[in-house]
């Protein structure tokens, strides 16, 4: 039933936009009626629908090579400490770049197609991921690492067994939040420099005035994070749910 | 299974230079049960954790053998206060912990004969989330039974759960646990009249015995020798901290 209450909002935000165009009377180019935005969304469905489908390219691969990436990296800086010590402040200290700034540089280095995009949705996933399931991997009981030693296993045979297993419901916490942030970082990507996608579309509108099909690309845009938002989220609670013995 | 030996440690153990126990002996021995009591501090886990080559905060100086002058590497089992479930797997799963971490094939007849064993028959297929603390005890323990090791170190293992499935696991885990050397460390004078046939005493200069009661384990609950023995016990544990 709760999807009920999300349509209801939905509707509730539509009204209140239609009627603050009705009331301000603001030019179509400042803020477009809702009606007016689906119009355009149907005109240029095809225009969208292609745009679209660059970005979600673009956000998928990024997805699954920064949660690829970050899942590695975590389980190899908990694998040893001298590692930990030496990256861990690396990488933090890598984050107080802010990623954003470096997309003009990897469209100079990546070009203007779709690697610059997915470098850069890679970039900002990559430390979330990799920081929530490190800190899920050193947060294992220490008896049941006590116990697994005294009956023989190994290093690896406890990472692979228990410790990885344990910090699912972490690596899920990183991947919720990597589902918000590659689009923002593929869109960015796109604003920098690009010939294709919703971000390249929208800037595309704008500088058109076509204001209506640039809120038709955000509202696609926000309708394509908010699925694969829930995707994940799907997932990620199976991870959890999994990993705490709640599945039958 | 191979014979159960005896087992001495020999030493002292010092954290940052402070000595938490100096010179004591505590001889394990052999096929019986050792209860180690003492005051919260005085190096009880530590002791357990020693024997089991764990590591621990400080440095140990003195020796740990065996009565068969073999190393003690990979004969000993422990079971631990918390039973240590691994959630994702189910009861039988979790019996077999030991081959899945070693990437052995488990031998699944045994552990469901040592689950039927400890009444876990009906349940070898449910999570550990679904049971009750005293069958995920009962599960621990056939976890223990099935790595069938000769030493079995027990840290208070029965001291989070209602009476009467505490007397209940002390029974079970007597009767499992008949032939191999075991240690249990515990707090509860009652649990150690029962089960003991010897009770040791830690202090930071001596692992002193004291008089266990004259009929042999496990005792009854209500023998008027296990209760009073456990009076005395009290008794004397009270007066440590006066």
């Amino acid at each position: 039933m709760r999807w009920l209450y999300g349509v209801a909002a939905m509707v509730v935000g539509l009204v209140l936009w239609q009627t603050i165009v009705w009331i301000t009377g603001v030019p179509k180019f400042i803020l477009p009626s809702p009606l007016q935005v689906a119009e355009a969304a149907y005109t240029s469905r095809a225009l969208i629908a292609e745009h679209a489908m660059v970005t979600i390219t673009e956000v998928i691969i990024g997805l699954l090579i920064g949660t690829v990436l970050g899942a590695v990296t975590a389980i190899q800086l908990a694998s040893s400490q001298t590692l930990q010590r030496l990256m861990l402040p690396i990488l933090v200290f890598t984050q107080a770049v802010p990623v954003f700034a470096l997309a003009p540089i990897l469209t100079l280095w990546f070009g203007y197609g779709m690697a610059s995009k997915i470098v850069m949705a890679v970039l900002i996933i990559y430390f979330p991921v990799t920081s929530a399931f490190h800190d899920g991997l050193s947060r294992v009981d220490t008896g049941l690492i006590d116990l697994a030693r005294t009956m023989g296993a190994t290093k690896h045979q406890i990472m692979r067994r228990i410790r990885i297993p344990h910090a699912l419901p972490s690596l899920a916490t990183g991947l919720r939040l990597a589902a918000v942030y590659t689009p923002i970082g593929a869109v960015i990507g796109e604003w920098v420099g690009s010939s294709e996608g919703l971000g390249y579309l929208m800037l595309l509108a704008s500088g058109r005035v076509k204001i209506d099909l640039m809120f038709a690309s955000l509202i696609t845009l926000a309708i394509i994070t908010v699925i694969l938002h829930t995707a994940v989220g799907i997932l990620a609670d199976r991870l959890s749910r999994y990993s705490q013995g709640l599945t039958s | 299974m191979n014979e159960a030996p005896s087992i001495t440690l020999q030493g002292s153990h010092a954290i940052d230079g402070r000595t938490l126990f100096d010179g004591i002996t505590l001889t394990l021995p052999a096929a019986e049960w050792t209860c180690l009591l003492g005051p919260s501090g005085v190096g009880k886990s530590t002791i357990l954790r020693l024997i089991l080559g764990l590591d621990t905060a400080g440095t140990f100086t003195g020796s740990i053998e065996a009565s068969d002058a073999k190393p003690l590497d990979n004969r000993i089992s422990y079971m631990a206060q918390s039973d240590l479930l691994l959630p994702w797997l189910t009861v039988l799963e979790n019996a077999v912990l030991g081959a899945r971490l070693r990437d052995e094939k488990p031998d699944l007849d045994r552990a469901q004969t040592l689950l039927a064993r400890v009444g876990l028959s009906d349940y070898q297929t449910k999570k550990p989330a679904t049971l009750s603390g005293g069958m995920r005890q009962r599960a621990a323990l056939a976890r223990t039974l099935m790595e069938d090791r000769p030493i079995v170190l027990l840290d208070e293992p029965f001291s989070a759960l209602d009476a009467g499935t505490r007397a209940d696991m002390q029974e079970l885990a007597a009767e499992v646990l008949t032939g191999k050397t075991v240690m249990l460390v515990t707090h509860d004078p009652g649990e150690a009249a029962r089960m003991a046939h010897q009770i040791v005493l830690l202090t930071p200069s001596e692992a002193k015995h004291w008089p266990v009661p004259p009929i042999p384990p496990i005792r009854p609950v209500d023998a008027p020798e296990t209760l009073s023995a456990q009076s005395e016990l009290l008794a004397h544990m009270r007066g440590f901290r006066a």
